[in-house]
C-alpha cells in the first residue's frame, strides 16, 4: 500500500470520527429546542456534550490539518474553492463554540434565548453544509487545469448535493437524538426517545435515496458493501429505538453515519477532488500529494499518538456515562442583573 | 485589491486571536499552580482562588478557541497558492500541533470543567495540568511553522514541482528562529496572565475586599510578571541577534537605519520622511544597536538602503522593503509596553519588600488596573513587527506574499468574509469583556463555611458530574 494511499485511509478515519462524534453533538444542539422545553431541561440537554464536545471539535482540525500536511493541493483547492461555504461553517462553530460556555453564565431569560438560538443555528448549519460539502467533493467540482475552482457558491447547491446535506442533516439529528435519550433521564430521555422515532422514519427514506443515488451514479463494486451497511445499520437504529434498546440504538446510528461516510471516501478514491469540467484538473492521491518524505514522518507521529488520544478520549466518555436528570441541575444559574456577587453556591455550582 | 483584502483579514484575525492566547496558556498554568496549593495544603483560599481565576480563564480559553478554527482554515481560504507551495513543510506542525496539544488541552479541559466532583482530587489536578501542557505544545508547534516562514531551514525549493520540499523535519523543528520564538512567546504569555492577574487583584485591593484571596493573588502575579519580563528580555536579545543575520532588513527596517553602519547607535526615536525611504531626525544611543544586533559594541548593522540593492541583485527587480514607519514603531511599542509593565512589578515587589502583606498605596493599585491593557498591546504590536517586518516575503528569500494568495477567490468574496469576520469579532469581544468585568467585579466564592454544602473532591456516583453548563 503506498504512503498516498495509506494517508487517504488516515484522512477518510479522521473524517468519520469527526462526523461520528461532532455529529451528535450537531444532533443535540439542533434537538435543544425539541427536547428541552423547560430551562432545567435545556440544561440538561447542553450538559450531556459539555465535557466532551470541544474534545470532539478537534477531530475536525486534526481533520483539516492532516489534509494540509499529507495533500497541500487538496486542502488548497478545497478550501479555496468552497469559500462561502466554509465561512459559513466557521461563523457557525463560532457562535456555538462560544453560546455553549457563555450561555449560563447571566441569570436572564433573553440571555439564555441568545445563546440557545446561537447553539441551534451553529448545529444545524454544519450539519448541513457538511453534507453539502461531501458529497459535492464525491461528485466532482468545476477545476481548471492550475486545480483552481471556477464555480460560484451556488454551483454547490445542485440537487444530489442537496440530497447529500439533508442526509447529514437528519442522521445528525437522529444521532444526536438516540445519544441523548442513551444519558438522560425523566422527560427529556422520554422526548429524545419519541424524536428518534420519527426521526428515524424520515432518516430511512432520505438517506436511503441518496445512498441509492450514490451507489448508481458514483459508485462501483467497492462501495455497495458499505453502502449496504449504512442502510442497514440504520435500519436496525429504527428497529432499536422502537424497542427501547438504547445503547444499541446508538451504536446503530454511530455505526450508519461511519459507514455512510466511509462509503463516499471509497467512491472518491483514488481522487480527492476531481474536475467535472477538465480532467487534467482533477486532484487525486498522487498529483495533490505531499513528499514521501513528510507522509512517513507524518505516518509515524499518526501511529504513535493516535492511539493515545483515543484512549483518553475514550477515558473521558467513561468517566461521564452516568445519565443526567433534572435532579443534577444545580439552581445556580448565572449572575443576576441585580447584583454582581455570587450568593449561593453549591458544591456543583460554579 | 485581493491581496491586500486577504491581508487585511489575516492580520485582524490572528492579532484578534492572539489577544486571547496568550492569557490562556499563562493563566492555565497559574490556576494549575493554585490549584496543586489547594491540593497540597488543603488551604481554602487557594481553592477560592482556583475557581475566581479558573472560571476567567475558562470565558477567555472559549474565545481562543473559536478564533483558532478560523487561522487553520484560512490558510487554505484565502493563501491556496502559499498552502501548495508551502504545505510539504508548514502542514505538518499544523497537524501536529492538532494531535497533540489541541486534542490534549479540549479533553482534559472538559474534564477538569466537569469532573470536580467526579474525579479524585489527584486525578482532577492532573486534568489541569495537562491542558496547560497542551497549550505551550500547541504554541511550539505553531511557532515551528511560523519560524520556517521566517527562516527556512530543512527544505529545499523543487523548481520542478514548483514548491518547496522538506528534507530534514529535525531542522524544521529546532530552528534557531523557532526556539527564540518559543521562549519569548512563552515568556511573554506569563507577563499577560500576571499582569491581568495584578490588574484585577489590585481593583478588589483597592476596595479592601477578598484581600484572604487576591494578597495571595497578587503576589504571585508580582513574582510571575517580573520573572516572565526577564524572560523576555533575554530571548528578545537572542531574536534580535537572529534576526540581523536572518533577516537583516527586518532588522534594518526596525531600527529605520537607512545606511550600513559600524558601530551603530539605537534610535530611541527617529522620524523620516513621509514615504519612509529616509531620515530626518532621530535620538540615538551610540553603539547600543550593535550590541543588540551582533553582541559586539562594534558591531556592522546593514542598512536598509544597502539591503534592497543586495536583495535586487539575489532576488531580482523589485522593493525588497517593508513598511519601515510600521515596522519601526510596532518594534519600539512592543519593548515600551513591556519595559512598563516590568516596571510596575519591580515597583510592587518593593513595596512589598518587607511583609507580602504590606498593603499598596493607592496609586499603585490604580496604575495596575490601568496596566491591564500593556501586555495585550505589546503581543499585539510584536507579532505586527515580525509579520510586517518580514514583508513582502511570506516565506523569507522564497515567496512573496503577493505570490501565495488564492487566484481563484475573488475580491468581493474576500470583501464578505472580511466584514463578517470583522463584525462577528467586535460582537463577541464586546460580549466577553462585559462578562470578564463582571466575573471579575464579582469576586471569589465564599469562604468554605458559607458555601451551602462542602466540596469533599471525592468520587461520588450520585453527583456524576459538576454540572458546569
Amino acid at each position: 500500500m503506498a504512503l498516498t494511499d495509506i494517508w487517504f485511509v488516515l484522512i477518510a478515519v479522521l473524517w468519520i470520527g469527526y462526523f461520528a462524534l461532532e455529529g451528535f453533538d450537531f444532533g443535540v444542539g439542533m434537538l435543544l429546542p425539541v427536547v428541552g422545553r423547560t430551562e432545567t431541561d435545556r440544561r440538561v440537554v447542553i450538559n450531556t456534550i459539555g465535557p466532551v464536545w470541544d474534545g470532539n471539535e478537534v477531530w475536525l482540525l486534526v481533520a483539516g490539518g492532516a489534509t494540509f500536511a499529507a495533500f497541500p493541493g487538496w486542502y488548497a483547492s478545497l478550501f479555496s474553492g468552497f469559500y462561502l461555504a466554509l465561512l459559513l461553517v466557521l461563523v457557525a462553530l463560532i457562535v456555538r463554540g462560544v453560546a455553549f460556555e457563555f450561555r449560563g453564565k447571566i441569570d436572564s431569560d433573553r440571555w439564555r434565548a441568545n445563546w440557545d438560538r446561537a447553539i441551534i443555528f451553529g448545529s444545524t448549519v454544519p450539519a448541513l453544509l457538511w453534507g453539502v460539502a461531501f458529497a459535492n467533493i464525491i461528485q466532482g467540482v468545476p477545476l481548471d487545469s492550475r486545480h483552481n475552482y471556477t464555480g460560484t457558491f451556488f454551483t454547490l447547491l445542485n440537487p444530489y448535493a442537496l440530497l447529500g446535506g439533508l442526509t447529514t442533516l437528519v442522521l445528525f439529528a437522529l444521532h444526536g437524538a438516540a445519544f441523548l435519550s442513551l444519558r438522560t433521564t425523566g422527560e427529556v430521555r422520554e422526548r429524545s426517545r419519541a424524536i428518534a422515532k420519527n426521526l428515524g422514519l424520515v432518516a430511512v427514506p432520505v438517506a436511503g435515496a441518496f445512498l441509492v443515488w450514490t451507489q448508481f451514479s458514483l459508485g462501483d463494486g467497492w462501495t455497495l458493501g458499505p453502502a449496504v451497511l449504512a442502510a442497514l445499520t440504520l435500519v436496525g437504529a429504527v428497529l432499536f429505538i422502537s424497542r427501547g434498546r438504547e445503547g444499541w440504538a446508538f451504536v446503530c446510528t454511530a455505526a450508519t453515519v461511519k459507514l455512510a461516510v466511509l462509503t463516499l471516501f471509497i467512491a472518491l478514491y483514488p481522487n480527492v477532488l476531481p474536475s467535472s469540467t477538465d480532467p487534467a484538473g482533477t486532484l487525486t492521491t498522487v498529483n495533490a500529494s505531499s513528499t514521501p518524505y513528510t507522509l512517513t514522518i507524518m505516518t509515524w507521529v499518526a501511529v504513535i499518538f493516535t492511539p493515545i488520544v483515543l484512549a483518553y478520549q475514550a477515558w473521558t466518555y467513561w468517566v461521564f456515562r452516568a445519565r443526567i436528570g433534572r435532579a443534577d441541575i444545580p439552581s445556580w444559574a448565572g449572575l443576576t442583573k441585580r447584583t454582581t456577587t455570587r450568593e449561593t453556591h453549591g458544591a456543583h455550582a460554579r | 485589491m485581493n491581496l491586500d483584502l486577504a491581508r487585511w483579514q489575516f492580520a485582524i484575525v490572528t492579532v484578534y486571536h492572539f489577544l486571547f492566547v496568550p492569557l490562556t496558556i499563562g493563566l492555565s498554568l497559574l490556576v494549575a499552580g493554585m490549584q496543586t496549593a489547594w491540593v497540597r495544603t488543603g488551604d481554602d483560599r487557594y481553592l477560592r482562588m482556583t475557581k475566581f481565576w479558573g472560571k476567567l480563564f475558562l470565558i477567555n480559553f472559549a474565545m481562543g478557541v473559536v478564533t483558532g478554527i478560523v487561522q487553520e482554515f484560512q490558510f487554505g481560504m484565502n493563501w491556496s497558492d502559499y498552502s501548495r507551495f508551502v504545505g510539504d513543510i508548514f502542514g505538518a506542525p499544523l497537524a501536529i500541533e492538532g494531535l497533540l496539544a489541541f486534542f490534549l488541552e479540549s479533553t482534559f479541559l472538559g474534564l477538569w470543567i466537569f469532573g470536580w466532583d467526579r474525579l479524585p482530587k489527584r486525578v482532577h489536578l492532573a486534568t489541569i495540568w495537562l491542558a496547560s501542557i497542551g497549550t505551550v505544545l500547541s504554541a511550539y508547534f505553531i511557532l515551528a511553522a511560523n519560524s520556517w516562514m521566517q527562516h527556512p531551514v530543512g527544505s529545499v525549493v523543487n523548481s520542478a514541482t514548483g514548491r518547496a520540499e522538506m528534507k530534514d523535519f529535525g531542522a524544521v523543528l529546532t530552528n534557531s528562529t523557532a526556539v527564540g520564538a518559543f521562549t519569548h512567546t512563552i515568556a511573554a504569555c506569563f507577563v499577560t496572565a500576571g499582569v491581568f492577574v495584578l490588574a484585577i487583584s489590585s481593583w478588589h485591593l483597592a476596595k479592601g475586599q477578598h484581600t484572604e484571596v487576591f494578597r495571595p493573588s497578587i503576589r504571585l502575579a508580582l513574582v510571575t510578571v517580573l520573572i516572565a519580563s526577564l524572560g523576555v528580555v533575554i530571548s528578545g536579545d537572542l531574536q534580535a541577534r537572529l534576526m540581523t543575520q536572518q533577516q537583516p532588513m527586518k532588522m534594518a527596517a526596525a531600527e529605520a537605519l537607512y545606511d550600513t553602519v559600524a558601530p551603530s547607535s539605537f534610535s530611541l526615536f527617529t522620524i523620516g520622511t513621509l514615504d519612509g525611504s529616509e531620515e530626518v531626525w532621530s535620538v540615538r544611543l551610540p553603539k547600543v544597536l550593535s550590541f543588540m544586533a551582533t553582541g559586539s559594541f562594534d558591531g556592522k548593522v546593514e542598512g536598509i538602503n544597502d539591503l534592497q540593492a543586495a536583495s535586487e541583485q539575489k532576488y531580482g527587480p523589485g522593493d525588497y522593503r517593508p513598511s519601515i514607519p510600521t515596522t519601526y514603531w510596532t518594534f519600539r511599542l512592543m519593548i515600551g509596553f513591556g519595559a512598563l509593565a516590568a516596571l510596575l512589578s519591580v515597583l510592587g515587589l518593593w513595596l512589598t519588600r518587607r511583609t507580602a502583606t504590606a498593603p499598596m498605596p493607592r496609586w499603585f493599585y490604580r496604575a495596575s488596573v490601568v496596566a491591564l491593557f500593556l501586555p495585550f498591546a505589546a503581543n499585539s504590536v510584536g507579532w505586527i513587527f515580525t509579520e510586517m517586518g518580514r514583508q513582502p516575503w511570506a516565506v523569507f528569500g522564497i515567496l512573496r506574499t503577493a505570490d501565495g494568495v488564492s487566484p481563484s477567490v475573488s475580491a468581493g468574496t474576500v470583501l464578505t468574509s472580511l466584514i463578517v469576520l470583522t463584525l462577528l469579532y467586535g460582537a463577541l469581544a464586546v460580549v466577553d469583556g462585559v462578562l470578564m468585568v463582571r466575573y471579575a467585579a464579582a469576586g471569589p466564592p465564599p469562604p468554605a463555611g458559607d458555601r451551602e454544602s462542602e466540596d469533599s473532591g471525592d468520587t461520588d456516583t450520585t453527583h456524576p458530574l459538576t454540572v458546569a453548563y
